[in-house]
């Protein structure tokens, strides 16, 4: 059985794309060799920034030989079925059988597909391949029509058995396979022929290439932190960084090299992310005091002076670029001295946010006044969430975040810190952002989760109201990330917030805005009167009566008529989002939905807290068994209602219980019944659905017993009355109907 | 590999190095555009010539304004008036990879000592409509080239495929020399009877032109000048194919080519006067885009962008 090399050189390929180039080579090669009926034993993909190398051991020399019987017409059929069957055969008249069959004499033909040679279909599944790959993005050069993502300059295609190798005969366009390769660029230039996938390993090692992405970074990981470990230093770990550089060379070296004493006070932030995003330098940090002391950069190549003039090179370069950033520091904390952050945040007037719901600065007079209005809800001071809304988003105008945009917030802690804050605000300022994922920690302090729940909500009710929501996989503004942001914020500070009002203040806002016609009278009327915490539509009314004798405009109309529609649709995104978020901590869509059909389903913390009650409940054997106990009282009272055309609501009474099952169901329910209501006015849902899961036992034993549809109409009544008390009592805890099994 | 190259000792002497090397590589050695561009990429040489089937070899210098980088001479690094080496050839050859290896150790760049790295660099153009793949080249860390392959230029796929290099020459220089900064930088031999810096060349200049560029330029002047540029670009175009007075086909792109160059340079003082907001700055940039792409649409009706008499019947 032979095995099989493939290595595709090419010019160099861009890091982040080698992994994912590597496994779509093994699994379109593979792929294309099971199919055509060459199965393997083994194979494995590798890649450098110059090379896509495939080995598969263990193939079969040739594909097996199929058989395939197809029965035809009979013998003495019309001569133009007989000849159709033969065409589609592909066979003679003498080629076929004729058998002997109960319907008499019937034309057998026997097909037989003689299995290839390897090499045959090896090289029409890599012309394939090559032709088809799904390179991100890929290019042509010279005048060839192929694609591929740099120049592609040799195909090595070789089988290897006991008896030695091969190469497999095949090209695409002019590139002839071969049974050659190169070593590393400078330190061993020339091709060189090899006979099999060890060979040409152990022949790459020699021509200073390590073939494995993961054995590179190793060495640079492991030289790296020794390195470091040797000053008593440790290097930043940033694994995306690691296998980035691991992409960048062939021949990895670690050197490590000195940060000039100027640039040392600069944030260890800017330090690193300077270093990372323009050099692709490791940070090495001072364990003891936490600053960025050295850099580790990976070079691709031994020198005879060890390295010492690229050292001095990267070194030069950093320093040219920290240079920059001193300058851009050293501007910006001059800008807060001299104007201090609202002056900083000047130019954001002229920085569109959306054409739509315009500058950056008209955002941030919104968020302030949101920042305001939400901070009782969040224990904060109104004051200082409006001031820390005001210069959160300064740093987006210093120098520092435009050359670095990743250190939006960051930049903003530490420039709110020169300007004398030490009030929760410079924490506002970092963490606003914040969440940012499922897993990225949520604000607590009551000035960050102010200004964050602001940000968030403005976004997301400024999208809603111009229409533009997520659709499919495409979110461009993020929006699903900062419903979750909203979500979780809410969630961890335990905050209650009734959203619906909140949107539709907002939303409310913006369709005034939006709508050319509004006048700015309507605007301020609206501004001074819709409250997050207000209840909309009669706001909105008694802004209009107000303005009675006024002519509306159209926008202060649409305001009345297309707040509320987009507020319920922004809720319901809040609800999806909220199913995918507790879906993954165990609770059911069908509980939420149980829950979300309650009243105040737009307080979220309310909601999560019915939505964990119910769900313990329902874990346990009485709650399950309550649940089919009350869907049975819920289907026989919605069958006789709609029978007898009318509601069985009330009534029902102990007198006219007959059986001993009956009267202990009323008892039972009476018990219920007085536990339930105070521990819902509560909020106490644990103990509302405990007590509900007490009736299970009575709701069963009476099913047991009793036949509800009894002769005597007034018996049948009252028991229909009784069962629409259970059905009152449970849909007052949460709404059964919807959970599901 | 043994290549024992001399150190060059001044900026004008590896430029003279380039020359000679990309000469003896077969390229023709022009001259600079005589109009101001933002990067050698805009003159006629390589947007132009990068169109069509017709064969291209050329390499040039060519000085480079970039009005919003002026900072008075005083940045070591940053220049508003700088120069590039540019190289472009058509269908890229096979080893331009190792033509341009040759180059640096034309330049005295030792590789048995530094570390050159291809890292990926895609490279677009949106005023000229134009992208293509690559990377930018790293010697020790710095990037001393932009490396590409054209795959579109003025919105025309590229066929065959043309091989751009570009080198940054003041940096490039800089760090052979080992100046730290710019106006350090001997610019003819130091040993020369009257050495001259960069500095005496250039930092008066860069103050005068950072001054114009930055406060003075008459905003009203340049705003008007677009304008005319551009339609003078499209009344250019819109001329007949044939020449009434001589009889023969005279497609004007080169003159029309000028005015979108000029509209581009024109954009670039009025984006350093500030007078550009953010969002008219993108409708600006379509426009000169616009421009570029009519121009390139009518190179490709020449015989320098390969059309033949044939294709007219």
């Amino acid at each position: 059985m032979p095995d099989l090399l493939i290595e595709l050189f090419s010019e160099e390929i861009p890091a982040r794309m080698q992994k994912r180039a590597g496994e779509d080579l093994q699994k379109l090669v593979t792929n294309g060799l099971v199919e055509a009926g060459l199965t393997y034993a083994s194979a494995a993909a590798f890649t450098t920034p110059r090379r896509l190398t495939l080995t598969v051991e263990g193939l079969l020399d040739q594909s097996p030989t199929t058989r395939e019987e197809r029965k035809g017409p009979k013998a003495d059929a019309p001569e133009k079925a007989i000849e159709g069957f033969l065409r589609g055969a592909g066979l003679t008249r003498d080629q076929v059988e004729e058998r002997e069959t109960p319907k008499g004499n019937v034309l057998f033909a026997v097909i037989e597909k003689p299995g290839r040679p390897a090499a045959e279909i090896i090289a029409e599944v890599l012309e394939a391949t090559i032709r088809n790959f799904p390179w991100p993005k890929s290019m042509r050069w010279g005048s060839a029509p192929l694609k591929w993502v740099r120049p592609l300059h040799s195909i090595l295609c070789i089988l290897t058995d006991e008896a030695g190798h091969s190469v497999v005969p095949g090209e695409v366009d002019g590139i002839t396979f071969g049974d050659t390769t190169e070593g590393h660029r400078f330190m061993a230039p020339g091709r060189f022929p090899v006979t099999s996938f060890d060979d040409y390993s152990a022949k790459l090692t020699r021509a200073h290439v390590v073939l494995d992405a993961s054995e590179r970074a190793d060495t640079i990981w492991n030289d790296a932190t020794n390195a470091a470990f040797a000053n008593g230093l440790e290097v930043v770990e940033d694994k995306g960084l690691l296998a980035e550089v691991a992409g960048l060379v062939e021949w990895p070296v670690v050197l490590m090299g000195k940060i000039g004493d100027d640039f040392l006070d600069l944030p260890p932030e800017v330090l690193q992310t300077s270093m990372k995003e323009h050099q692709k330098f490791f940070s090495v940090r001072n364990p003891k005091t936490g600053r960025i002391e050295r850099f580790i950069t990976v070079a691709n190549r031994e020198t005879a002076d060890n390295g010492v003039t690229i050292l001095a090179g990267n070194e030069k370069v950093l320093s040219a670029r920290l240079a920059d950033a001193k300058f851009f520091w050293e501007n910006d904390l001059r800008t807060v001295r001299e104007v201090g952050l609202e002056g900083m945040a000047k130019p954001l007037a002229d920085v569109t946010f959306h054409n739509k719901l315009g500058s950056q600065a008209e955002r941030v007079a919104r968020i302030e006044a949101l920042a305001r209005e939400l901070a009782p809800v969040v224990g904060a001071k109104p004051d200082l969430a409006a001031e820390a809304a005001r210069i959160a988003k300064a740093d987006l105008a210093s120098e520092m975040v435009y050359e670095f945009p990743e250190l939006q917030g960051i930049m903003g802690k530490y420039y709110a810190e020169a300007a004398g804050h030490n009030d929760g605000v410079p924490e506002a300022c970092e963490e606003h952002y914040s969440p940012l994922g499922p897993s990225d920690d949520v604000p607590t302090a009551p000035v960050s989760v102010a200004v964050a729940l602001a940000d968030k909500l403005d976004t997301l009710t400024g999208f809603w109201a111009i229409e533009e929501k997520p659709t499919g996989s495409k979110d461009p503004y993020a929006l699903r990330r900062a419903a979750l942001g909203i979500i979780r914020l809410v969630l961890d500070n335990k905050l209650a917030l009734a959203l619906k009002n909140a949107f539709a203040a907002r939303i409310g806002l913006h369709v005034a805005m939006l709508a050319e016609s509004t006048s700015s009278d309507e605007c301020e009327d609206l501004e001074k009167n819709l409250r997050l915490d207000a209840d909309f539509q009669s706001k909105f009314d008694a802004i209009k009566a107000d303005r009675e004798g006024v002519l509306h405009s159209f926008g202060f109309n649409d305001v009345g008529s297309k707040t509320l529609p987009l507020a319920s649709d922004l809720l319901a995104f809040f609800h999806d989002r909220l199913k995918v978020y507790l879906r993954d901590q165990g609770i059911r869509h069908d509980i939420i939905d149980a829950c979300i059909a309650m009243p105040n389903n737009d307080d979220l913390t309310l909601l999560v807290k019915r939505a964990r009650a119910l769900s313990e409940t329902l874990a346990t054997d009485d709650g399950e068994n309550l649940t089919q106990g009350f869907k049975r009282a819920n289907n026989i009272l919605t069958q006789a209602e709609e029978a007898d055309g009318v509601e069985y609501s009330y009534g029902a009474d102990i007198k006219f219980a007959e059986e001993p099952q009956e009267t202990a169901l009323f008892e039972a329910l009476d018990t219920a019944e007085a536990k339930i209501a105070p521990a819902m006015k509560e909020q106490d849902f644990a103990a509302a659905m405990s007590a509900m899961a007490t009736l299970r036992g009575p709701i069963d034993a009476f099913f047991e017993a009793v036949q509800i549809n009894a002769d005597n109409q007034t018996v049948r009544r009252n028991r229909l009355n009784l069962l629409s008390r259970i059905r009152t009592l449970c849909l007052s805890v949460a709404d059964l109907t919807k959970v599901e099994g | 590999m043994s290549d024992t190259v001399t150190p060059p000792r001044s900026f004008q002497e590896i430029i003279l190095r380039l020359q000679t090397y990309w000469a003896s590589k077969g390229c023709a050695v022009l001259q600079p555009y005589d109009m101001e561009v933002g990067a050698g990429t805009f003159h006629p040489a390589t947007t132009l010539r990068s169109l069509g089937s017709q064969p291209w070899a050329a390499a040039y210098v060519q000085p480079s304004r970039r009005p919003t980088d002026g900072r008075y001479g005083e940045n070591p690094n940053r220049l508003q008036h700088y120069y590039q080496y540019q190289v472009l050839i058509k269908p890229s050859p096979p080893d331009l990879q190792d033509l341009y290896l040759g180059s640096l150790r034309a330049i005295g760049i030792d590789m048995d000592l530094h570390d050159i790295r291809f890292v990926e660099d895609d490279w677009e153009s949106p005023t000229l409509g134009a992208w293509g793949l690559g990377w930018e080249v790293w010697c020790d860390g710095m990037e001393v080239s932009q490396f590409t392959y054209f795959q579109q230029v003025g919105g025309h796929d590229c066929h065959p495929v043309s091989g751009e290099l570009t080198y940054g020459l003041e940096r490039l220089a800089m760090y052979i020399l080992g100046v730290d900064h710019v106006m350090d930088m001997p610019f003819n031999d130091p040993q020369a009877p009257i050495a001259l810096s960069y500095g005496d060349i250039f930092k008066q200049t860069e103050e005068e032109y950072a001054r114009w560029n930055f406060d003075v330029a008459n905003t009203e002047v340049l705003l008007r000048h677009f304008e005319e540029a551009e339609a003078e670009c499209e009344k250019i175009l819109a001329q007949a194919h044939d020449d009434p007075k001589t009889g023969k086909r005279i497609i004007m792109v080169h003159p029309a080519y000028d005015q979108c160059i000029k509209a581009s340079h024109i954009f670039n003082l009025l984006d350093a006067r500030g007078v550009i907001s953010v969002t008219e700055r993108q409708a600006y940039i379509g426009r000169v885009r616009a421009l570029a792409k009519q121009c390139a649409d009518a190179f490709v009706q020449t015989r320098a962008g390969g059309w033949q008499p044939e294709d007219a019947a």
